[in-house]
């Protein structure tokens, strides 16, 4: 491994440069000592940041391709424009801050980390995450999501604000297959729109300790009063059983 | 044995992450560009095909021959071609044919020959039958009848070119960048479960219909054998030919609007339909009655195209990726994001529309857009 020490701010004109390539170059970086990387030009290379677990802070001009941060592992990166599909797949650890909307399965499978969208995301968002004592991953999404958020949710928390409708959630199929977990949601849903595994109640103290966490954090990225989210009415979705397969494969 | 490997998985990888990729721009004030934008942001996303199929159609690609049906065909030998034109000559006026110019592109190899026919409708043309469904008659007629030719575009001042490459390499083959239309789409094709096969790339075409897709249509069979009664015969093995002809039954012969032919190919689940206000409900349960064998079943998203009109629709749980973007009078529909921003970066708007809702820009009108049904919207 080189020894040399790179400038700690680096930016690249990712035009034309192909992922492996970009994703590489990443990896070089963040193992000899640069710690700020601005990517300009961004058109859809996918992976970025994949498997990276160095301190290293990912700034992207454009539009990153998809499974953004694919188990990446540390590293914090942050969007000026949308993501595509299965932003966070996977995910162990680091930051993603999007400043825009997110495509379908954002934080899918994800076992850590953050995720912060400023506007809203597509379908299935959430599915299948988990989490395994301090490892908790947690995705809050500013606006709202399409069908199926939190399809087979296993762990983590989802915390959908309803900024930009009104406070109306459209998904259906919400929670379905759903097992551990928790959705926080400011507005309100009908009980059609949910999976027969989903139930819903008001959020508890802790519940909302940590409601006012993630929206203060929420609020700072985005320049939103934090105060100004929190007044509305929050409900709490959380699965009836943990297990509901158990009998099924494990009589 | 060959090492296809070699040539699907260059580096390797445990695992092959591919899809079809599809991409829509439509100038909806009329105006005609060229091919390079779109040639641009399809070759974006080189990766999600594997290079056994790419294809683009055009329209208002024939200007001086516009009132003339204007086929496309491929042909395997030349005794193929030689029984297609003289039937064409019986059939039809044939008022200009030439080979389709292409010129050396390293990645295609082995390409049949590519010929393009003007006509006119003649006199052997039954009374009573309309132009467009003796077209489409002679069409059915060669593809399954002569051997080794296939008409793969059938329409008036439009166009589909494709083959198997990846769809940069087919937009080189036949020069694409040289040609204008105020409305293009393409394909980069991931086989899934039928031949890379010159006849099976994307886009599948009857009269002036032409369909892109990215997905399985798993209700291919009970589709194809609805549309026979129809007098349409599959035969490109592909399950995507079926959308087609079933745009063209639904929209041309029984007069349905978009919107509505839209809920027969991505019919609302029950439950939702439940939930509608009667009359509507009276509605999508008559539809799912009456066209219940031209429901698509499995994931699809599809871009769907006729003179003036420009349609994006996904099925109903949005197993496959559709992102819109508009831009003054240009409306682009795409797999991908990137690839529209790539050709526009500035664009006035950009989301992800809900499952089953279509997507409809129109030389007629506006670009059609149901604000309700606008999630994850771009400030």
């Amino acid at each position: 491994m080189a020894t040399q020490v790179n400038e700690p701010k680096i930016s690249i004109d990712a035009s034309g440069l192909y992922y492996r390539e970009l994703n590489e170059r990443l990896k070089e970086l963040a193992n000899n000592g640069t710690r700020q990387v601005e990517l300009h030009n961004v058109y859809g290379q996918r992976y970025i940041g994949t498997s990276l677990n160095a301190p290293l802070e990912i700034e992207i001009h454009g539009t990153p391709g998809n499974d953004l941060g694919a188990f990446m592992d540390g590293p914090r990166i942050t969007v000026y424009g949308n993501a595509q599909d299965g932003c966070g797949n996977t995910m162990n650890d680091g930051e993603i801050i999007v400043h825009g909307h997110a495509g379908d399965i954002i934080g899918l499978s994800a076992r850590g980390g953050r995720i912060f969208v400023r506007d809203s995301v597509g379908y299935r968002a959430g599915i299948h995450m988990k989490e395994y004592q301090e490892k908790k991953p947690t995705v809050v999404i500013g606006g709202t999501a399409q069908d199926f958020l939190g399809e087979y949710m296993a762990g983590g928390v989802l915390v959908l604000l309803g900024l930009n409708g009104g406070g109306e959630h459209r998904a259906n199929f919400i929670g379905t297959g759903m097992h551990g977990g928790a959705v926080y949601l400011k507005g309100n849903v009908e009980k059609y729109q949910l999976g027969r595994e989903v139930g819903m109640a008001r959020p508890s103290e802790d519940d909302w300790q940590l409601i006012k966490k993630l929206v203060v954090e929420f609020a700072g990225h985005f320049k939103y009063n934090a105060d100004e989210i929190l007044k509305g009415e929050f409900i709490k979705l959380f699965p009836l059983y943990l297990r509901p397969y158990g009998r099924i494969y494990a009589p | 044995m060959k090492d296809l490997d070699r040539i699907q998985n260059p580096y390797r990888d445990d695992k092959v992450i591919d899809a079809c990729s599809i991409f829509g721009m439509m100038d909806t004030s009329g105006k005609r560009f060229s091919g390079k934008d779109i040639i641009r942001a399809i070759a974006n996303m080189h990766d999600r095909g594997n290079g056994l199929g790419g294809g683009f159609a055009v329209y208002g690609l024939y200007p001086d021959y516009a009132d003339r049906y204007a086929f496309h065909i491929m042909y395997l030998t030349k005794k193929g071609q030689e029984e297609v034109e003289s039937l064409l000559r019986k059939k039809f006026h044939l008022i200009h044919q030439e080979e389709i110019p292409t010129q050396p592109t390293p990645a295609i190899t082995d390409p049949p020959a590519v010929w393009r026919y003007f006509l006119e409708i003649n006199e052997l043309k039954p009374e009573g039958k309309s132009d467009d469904d003796y077209v489409v008659e002679q069409v059915m007629n060669i593809n399954t009848q002569l051997q080794d030719a296939f008409v793969f575009s059938s329409g008036k001042n439009m166009g589909a070119f494709k083959g198997v490459g990846y769809p940069e390499d087919i937009a080189e083959y036949f020069c694409l960048e040289q040609y204008e239309g105020y409305l293009w789409t393409a394909h980069g094709r991931f086989p899934t479960n039928s031949p890379g096969w010159w006849g099976g790339a994307h886009p599948f075409c009857i009269l002036d219909w032409t369909v892109v897709h990215n997905g399985e249509i798993s209700s291919y069979g009970i589709n194809r054998r609805y549309l026979e009664q129809y007098g349409y015969h599959c035969t490109m093995q592909t399950d995507t030919e079926v959308v087609a002809y079933a745009v063209d039954l639904l929209i041309r012969k029984h007069n349905l609007p978009v919107e509505i032919a839209a809920r027969v190919l991505a019919a609302p689940l029950w439950s939702d339909i439940e939930r509608r206000p009667p009359a509507e409900q009276e509605l999508l349960r008559t539809l799912r009655q009456v066209y219940g064998s031209l429901l698509l079943n499995g994931p699809f998203t599809v871009i769907i195209a006729h003179h003036g009109e420009m349609i994006g629709l996904t099925d109903r749980i949005r197993l496959r990726p559709l992102t819109v973007g508009t831009k003054g009078s240009m409306l682009y529909l795409s797999s991908e994001e990137s690839a529209i921003r790539l050709v526009c970066p500035d664009l006035d708007d950009a989301w992800i529309p809900a499952g089953g809702e279509p997507i409809i820009g129109s030389l007629q009108a506006p670009i059609k857009v149901d604000v309700e049904e606008m999630v994850a919207h771009a400030h």
